[in-house]
C-alpha cells in the first residue's frame, strides 16, 4: 500500500479516524457540545479531503476497494447528506434525559458505512460496508428509546438480518459459478447466462430491495420511519437508500446487466409496483412520516427508471434524480425535525395546520419542499423529474414512463393534503389539543434547512451549474 | 428586453407586496396597481409604436426577441419573444390583471399582502406562456401559474374552496404532465433525427415523424391545453373552480387561464404537428360544438349565479376551439377576437357578481329579484355584459362568434348549423341572469348599497372596450393577423 493509496482514501481514513475519536473522547469527557462539534469537524474534513483524493482517480486501492470519479461524487453526496442530519440531531436531542453522544457516534459509522458501500469493488467490502451501515441504524432508530421507536428497531433488526441472509446466499451463488467476488474478474469470468448467476443476481436484488424499499420489499417502511427519530428517519430516507443505490448502479453497469432481458423485465415490474402502490398507500394515511415512508417506495420507484434507461444519461438522470431528492426529503425531515422534540415527533396531520400562519418561513419552506417532492416547476424536484423523464423518453421506455406521469398525479393528492393543512386556518387552541411542539427554532437546525431551501430553489431555477458538474464527473 | 422587463416588474412587485404588507395593509394593494399600471403601460406603448393601419411592423417573424442561455447541458434556452397575437393577448392580460386587483380592492380583508403575491404570479405565470418560444420554458411558465392560483382559490376561496382547489390542480398538472411527456418525445425525435438537443419552437417545427407517432405526440399536447380551454369532456373542474375562487381569482380563470389553453393550440398543438392536427380537426370541432351546446344548456340550469357565469365559458370557449380547429383566416381571426372579449364580458360578469356577493352575501338566483330598483347602476352593468355575452351585434363577442361561424361554415356546415344554435342557447341564459336577480319583486328585502366609483369605473372601461371591439375591430385584426397568416403557412389544412 503506498501513500497515495493512502490518499485516495482520505474520506473514509478520516471517517474512521473521527469515529474513534469521538468514542474515545466520550470515554473520558461527555459534553454534547463537543462531541457534535467534532463529529462536524470529522464529516466537514472528510468532505474537503474528496478533491485531494479525486486527484488521484480512478485508483484501485487493494482488491477491495476503488476510487473513481464516480465513487467519490457519491462520497460527496453521501457526506453532505450526513452532515445535515448531525446537524439536525444537534437541537433534535437536546432535551433528551441520559445520554446523547453515543447518537452521533452512531451517525459517524453509520456515513462511513454508506461511503465504503459505494467505494467497493467487491462483494467482501461490500458487505462490510453494508453491515456496518444496518448495525449503526439499529441502535440509531431504538435510541430514543420510546415504544415506537423501540419496536421500529427490532422490526428493523430482524428484517435486516433476514435480507443480508438472502443476500448472502445470493453472493455465494455468483461465487459458486464464478470462483471470484471481485467485480471486475466476475465480469471477465461470467461467458453466458447460467441458472446460478441468473438466481444468484435474482438474490442479491431482493437484499438490496429491502434496503432501499421497493415493492414488494417495502413492508417495513412505514413502520420504521413512524418510529425512528426524525432525524434517522431523513438518514435511513437518503443516506441509507441512496448508498445502496450507487452499489447497485456500479454493480449492475459492471455486470453488464442491462443484457440481461430477464432482469430488465423484473426490475421493470418492480419499478412500475414501487411508484403504483407507494403512491396509492400514501394515500390513505393521516400521519406526516407515514405518508413520507410511502412516497420515498415512490420516489424509488421513479429512480429505477432512470436506473433502467441505457447509456450514461440513464447514469446521469439516476444521480441528477437522487441529489433532488435527497434535498426534497432532507428538507421535509429537516422541517418535521425542527418542529419536534425527542419525547414525541410532530407526525399528524393536525400538527401542521395553520403553520403558515404561526411560522411563514418554516412552513413556505415545507411547501417548497414538498411541491419538489411533487416535482412541480422553480424546484428542483422538477428538473429531476425533467431528466428522468427525458431519460426515460429517451430509452424509448415508454410503460414505464407514462406510469411515472400516471402516479405522480396521484401522488399530488397527499402532497396536496398536507399543503392544504399548512395553509388552513389555525385551529381554535380550545378545540384542539395544544401541541407540544419545539418552542425554540434549533439554530444549527434552521441552518441546514435555510441552506437547503437555498439548493432547492437555486437548482430548481439554474440547474447547469450542477448538469454540468454532473456531465463532466461521468463521462 | 422589454418582454423581461413585464416579467421583472411583475415578479419584484410580488416580492415588493408582500413585504409591504408589514407596513401598511393597503400597501400591498397599491403596490400590485403600479406593477400593473406600468407593464400596461409599457405593453400599449410598445404596440403603438410598432402598429400601423395596415398591420405591425413586420421586420422578421417576431417584434422582438430575447434569447439567452439557460441550461445549455440539455439545450435549454431562455428564448422569448413577441408577435401581435402575444402582444394582444399579453395586452389584456394586464388589463385583466388591473381589473382583478381593483375588484379585490375591499373583498380581500385578510392577508393581503400574500394575496397580491399570488395574483403577480399568475400573471407573471401568464405572459410568460404567451412570450416563451422555448418548450422547456413554456412548460414552465404553465407550471407556474398552476400553484398561485391554487392557493388563491385554496386560501381566499369561499365554502368548498379546498375540494375546487384540489380538482383544478390535479386535472392541470394530469394534463401537463402528459404534454411534458410529449415535449421529450418530440426533442427526442429531433435529436435522433439530428444529434441536437433542443427545445426551441422553430427548431423543432417541421420535425419529420411517423403518422402514429405525431398523433400520440399531438394528443399529449392537445389534452393539455383542452383541460384548460376547458373542452368537454375536461371540464369538470372549471365550474367548481370558478365558482369557489375569490373575484379575482375567477377574473383571471375565465379571463387569462382559458385562453392560454387556446393560445397553446395555436401556436403548439397545431403547428408542431400539422398532419396529426389536421386528422383531429373534425373530432375537436365537433367537441367544441358539444361544449357551445352543453355549455349553454347547463348554464342555464344554475341557480348560482357564479356558477352560472362559469359554465358560459365552456360555452364561449367552444366557439374557440371551433374556430382554431377550422383553421381558415376567418376563423381564426374571430376565435382570437372571441379570446379577448370572452375574457373582458366574463372577466366583468365575475366582477359584477362578486360585488354583488359581497353585498347581500349570497349567489343563489331564487333568493334574489327586484334589485334593480335598489341598485339601478349594478343592474345597468349586469344587463350590459349579458348582451354583450349573448352575442349583441354592435359588441366584441359578436364579431368573434360570428367570424368563427363564417369561418368554420366553410370547413364543416352541419357542426356550425349546430354551433348558431349556441347563440340562442346564450341568449336565453343571459337573460336569465337578468329576469331572476334584477326583474320582479324584491322578495329578499335587499338594500344593498350601489356600485361605487371604483367600480363603476373598472366596468366602465370594460364597456368602452367591448363597444370599441365591436363597432371598430379593425385594430385588433390588423394587430393579429401577421401573426396568424405565419401560422397558417405553417399549417395547410
Amino acid at each position: 500500500m503506498e501513500r497515495v493509496d493512502l490518499i485516495a482514501l482520505l474520506p473514509i481514513v478520516i471517517m474512521g479516524t473521527t469515529s474513534v475519536v469521538v468514542m474515545i473522547v466520550t470515554a473520558f469527557c461527555r459534553r454534547y457540545g463537543l462531541t457534535t462539534g467534532l463529529a462536524l469537524a470529522g464529516e466537514v474534513i472528510a468532505l474537503a479531503s474528496i478533491s485531494l483524493a479525486s486527484s488521484y482517480a480512478p485508483r484501485q486501492v487493494t482488491p477491495l476497494l476503488i476510487v473513481d470519479r464516480y465513487g467519490l461524487l457519491l462520497t460527496a453526496i453521501l457526506l453532505t447528506a450526513g452532515i445535515a442530519v448531525l446537524a439536525l440531531s444537534h437541537g433534535y436531542l437536546r432535551t433528551m434525559p441520559g445520554n446523547r453522544e453515543e447518537f452521533h457516534l452512531m451517525l459517524l459509522l453509520a456515513t462511513l458505512g454508506s461511503i465504503v458501500l459505494v467505494s467497493s469493488s467487491h462483494f467482501a467490502s461490500f458487505f462490510v460496508g453494508l453491515e456496518i451501515l444496518s448495525v449503526s441504524l439499529y441502535v440509531l432508530i431504538a435510541y430514543p428509546m420510546r415504544n415506537r421507536s423501540l419496536e421500529a428497531g427490532l422490526k428493523y433488526l430482524i428484517l435486516a438480518g433476514a435480507s443480508s441472509a438472502i443476500l448472502l446466499f445470493g453472493i455465494a451463488l455468483e461465487y459458486a459459478a464464478l470462483g471470484t467476488m471481485s467485480f471486475k474478474q466476475m465480469a471477465a469470468n461470467a461467458t453466458g447466462p447460467s441458472v446460478l448467476l441468473l438466481a444468484g443476481f435474482a438474490l442479491i436484488l431482493s437484499g438490496l430491495g429491502f434496503k432501499l424499499a421497493l415493492v414488494p420489499f417495502h413492508m417495513w417502511t412505514p413502520d420504521i420511519y413512524e418510529g425512528a427519530p426524525a432525524p434517522v428517519t431523513a438518514f435511513i430516507a437518503t443516506v441509507s437508500k441512496g448508498a445502496v443505490f450507487g452499489f447497485l448502479l456500479r454493480y449492475f453497469t459492471s455486470m453488464h446487466g442491462y443484457t440481461e432481458g430477464s432482469l430488465f423485465v423484473i426490475l421493470t415490474a418492480v419499478s412500475i409496483a414501487s411508484m403504483a402502490i407507494g403512491n396509492l398507500l400514501a394515500l390513505m394515511q393521516n400521519n406526516v412520516k407515514r405518508i413520507l415512508a410511502y412516497s420515498s417506495i415512490a420516489h424509488l420507484g421513479y429512480l429505477l427508471v432512470a436506473f433502467l434507461s441505457s447509456g450514461d444519461s440513464g447514469v446521469s438522470a439516476s444521480i441528477f434524480y437522487l441529489v433532488s431528492y435527497f434535498i426534497g426529503v432532507m428538507t421535509t425531515f429537516g422541517i418535521v425535525t425542527l418542529l419536534s422534540r425527542v419525547e414525541r415527533d410532530a407526525d399528524g396531520i393536525e400538527d401542521y395546520r395553520g403553520l403558515f400562519w404561526r411560522r411563514p418561513w418554516l412552513a413556505a419552506a415545507f411547501t417548497a419542499s414538498l411541491f419538489s417532492l411533487a416535482g412541480i416547476p422553480l424546484t428542483v424536484g422538477f428538473v429531476g423529474k425533467f431528466y428522468l423523464l427525458a431519460a426515460g423518453v429517451g430509452s424509448a421506455l415508454w410503460l414505464l414512463v407514462v406510469v411515472l406521469v400516471i402516479t405522480s398525479v396521484i401522488g399530488l393528492f397527499y402532497y396536496l393534503r398536507i399543503i392544504v393543512a399548512l395553509y388552513s386556518p389555525v385551529p381554535s387552541e380550545t378545540g384542539a389539543k395544544v401541541l407540544p411542539l419545539s418552542p425554540a427554532m434549533a439554530w444549527l437546525g434552521g441552518l441546514v434547512v435555510a441552506a437547503l431551501m437555498i439548493l432547492l430553489v437555486w437548482f430548481g431555477i439554474y440547474p447547469s451549474t450542477i448538469l454540468q458538474a454532473l456531465q463532466q464527473t461521468l463521462l | 428586453m422589454i418582454m423581461v422587463a413585464f416579467l421583472l416588474v411583475l415578479l419584484i412587485g410580488s416580492f415588493m407586496a408582500w413585504a409591504a404588507e408589514r407596513i401598511h395593509r393597503g400597501a400591498a394593494r397599491w403596490i400590485s396597481l403600479a406593477a400593473l399600471v406600468c407593464n400596461f403601460v409599457l405593453a400599449v406603448g410598445f404596440w403603438g409604436r410598432n402598429y400601423r393601419d395596415a398591420g405591425l411592423i413586420n421586420k422578421g417573424v417576431w417584434l422582438q426577441e430575447v434569447n439567452w442561455d439557460w441550461i445549455p447541458a440539455l439545450g435549454i434556452r431562455f428564448h422569448l419573444a413577441i408577435d401581435g397575437l402575444s402582444l394582444a393577448l399579453v395586452i389584456l392580460t394586464f388589463f385583466l390583471g388591473l381589473a382583478s386587483v381593483a375588484c379585490s380592492w375591499t373583498e380581500i380583508r385578510e392577508r393581503v399582502g400574500f394575496f397580491h403575491f399570488n395574483i403577480l404570479w399568475i400573471l407573471a405565470g401568464i405572459t410568460g406562456v404567451f412570450l416563451s418560444l422555448d418548450l422547456f420554458l413554456f412548460y414552465f411558465f404553465w407550471e407556474v401559474m398552476l400553484v398561485p392560483m391554487y392557493f388563491l382559490i385554496g386560501i381566499w376561496g369561499h365554502e368548498n374552496r379546498n375540494y375546487a382547489a384540489l380538482k383544478f390542480f390535479i386535472f392541470t398538472q394530469a394534463g401537463s404532465l402528459l404534454m411534458l411527456l410529449s415535449i421529450l418525445g418530440l426533442c427526442v425525435l429531433h435529436h435522433n433525427d439530428t444529434s441536437i438537443w433542443t427545445f426551441d419552437y422553430q427548431s423543432l417545427l417541421g420535425t419529420p415523424m411517423g403518422a402514429a407517432t405525431a398523433f400520440w405526440l399531438m394528443l399529449g399536447f392537445f389534452i393539455a391545453f383542452a383541460v384548460k380551454l376547458p373542452m368537454v369532456p375536461f371540464h369538470p373542474w372549471l365550474p367548481d373552480a370558478h365558482t369557489e375562487a375569490p373575484t379575482a381569482g375567477s377574473v383571471i380563470l375565465a379571463g387569462l387561464l382559458l385562453k392560454t389553453g387556446a393560445y397553446g393550440m395555436l401556436r403548439f398543438a397545431v403547428p408542431l404537428f400539422p398532419g396529426a392536427a389536421k386528422q383531429l380537426a373534425p373530432v375537436a370541432i365537433w367537441l367544441g360544438v358539444a361544449g357551445i351546446l352543453y355549455g349553454a344548456i347547463l348554464a342555464f340550469g344554475q341557480t348560482d349565479l357564479k356558477r352560472l357565469v362559469a359554465y358560459t365559458s365552456v360555452s364561449h370557449l367552444g366557439f374557440v376551439l371551433v374556430g382554431i380547429y377550422a383553421w381558415n383566416g376567418w376563423a381564426l381571426q374571430g376565435a382570437v377576437m372571441q379570446m379577448i372579449c370572452h375574457g373582458l364580458s366574463t372577466g366583468a360578469l365575475f366582477i359584477v357578481v362578486g360585488a354583488l356577493q359581497e353585498r347581500i352575501h349570497t349567489r343563489d338566483t331564487r333568493r334574489m329579484g327586484g334589485l334593480w330598483t335598489v341598485m339601478p347602476r349594478m343592474g345597468g352593468m349586469v344587463m350590459f355584459f349579458a348582451l354583450a355575452s349573448l352575442g349583441l351585434p354592435g359588441l366584441g363577442n359578436f364579431v368573434g362568434e360570428f367570424l368563427v361561424l363564417l369561418g368554420a361554415y366553410r370547413v364543416n356546415r352541419s357542426a356550425t348549423v349546430f354551433g348558431t344554435i349556441g347563440l340562442v342557447a346564450a341568449t336565453i341564459y343571459a337573460l336569465a341572469i337578468v329576469q331572476c336577480a334584477f326583474h320582479g319583486e324584491n322578495r329578499g328585502g335587499w338594500m344593498p348599497a350601489d356600485l361605487n366609483l371604483r367600480d363603476v369605473t373598472v366596468l366602465g372601461f370594460m364597456v368602452i372596450a367591448l363597444v370599441w371591439l365591436g363597432l371598430y375591430p379593425q385594430p385588433v385584426f390588423s394587430t393579429v393577423t401577421p401573426a396568424l397568416e405565419g401560422l397558417k403557412q405553417l399549417v395547410a389544412m
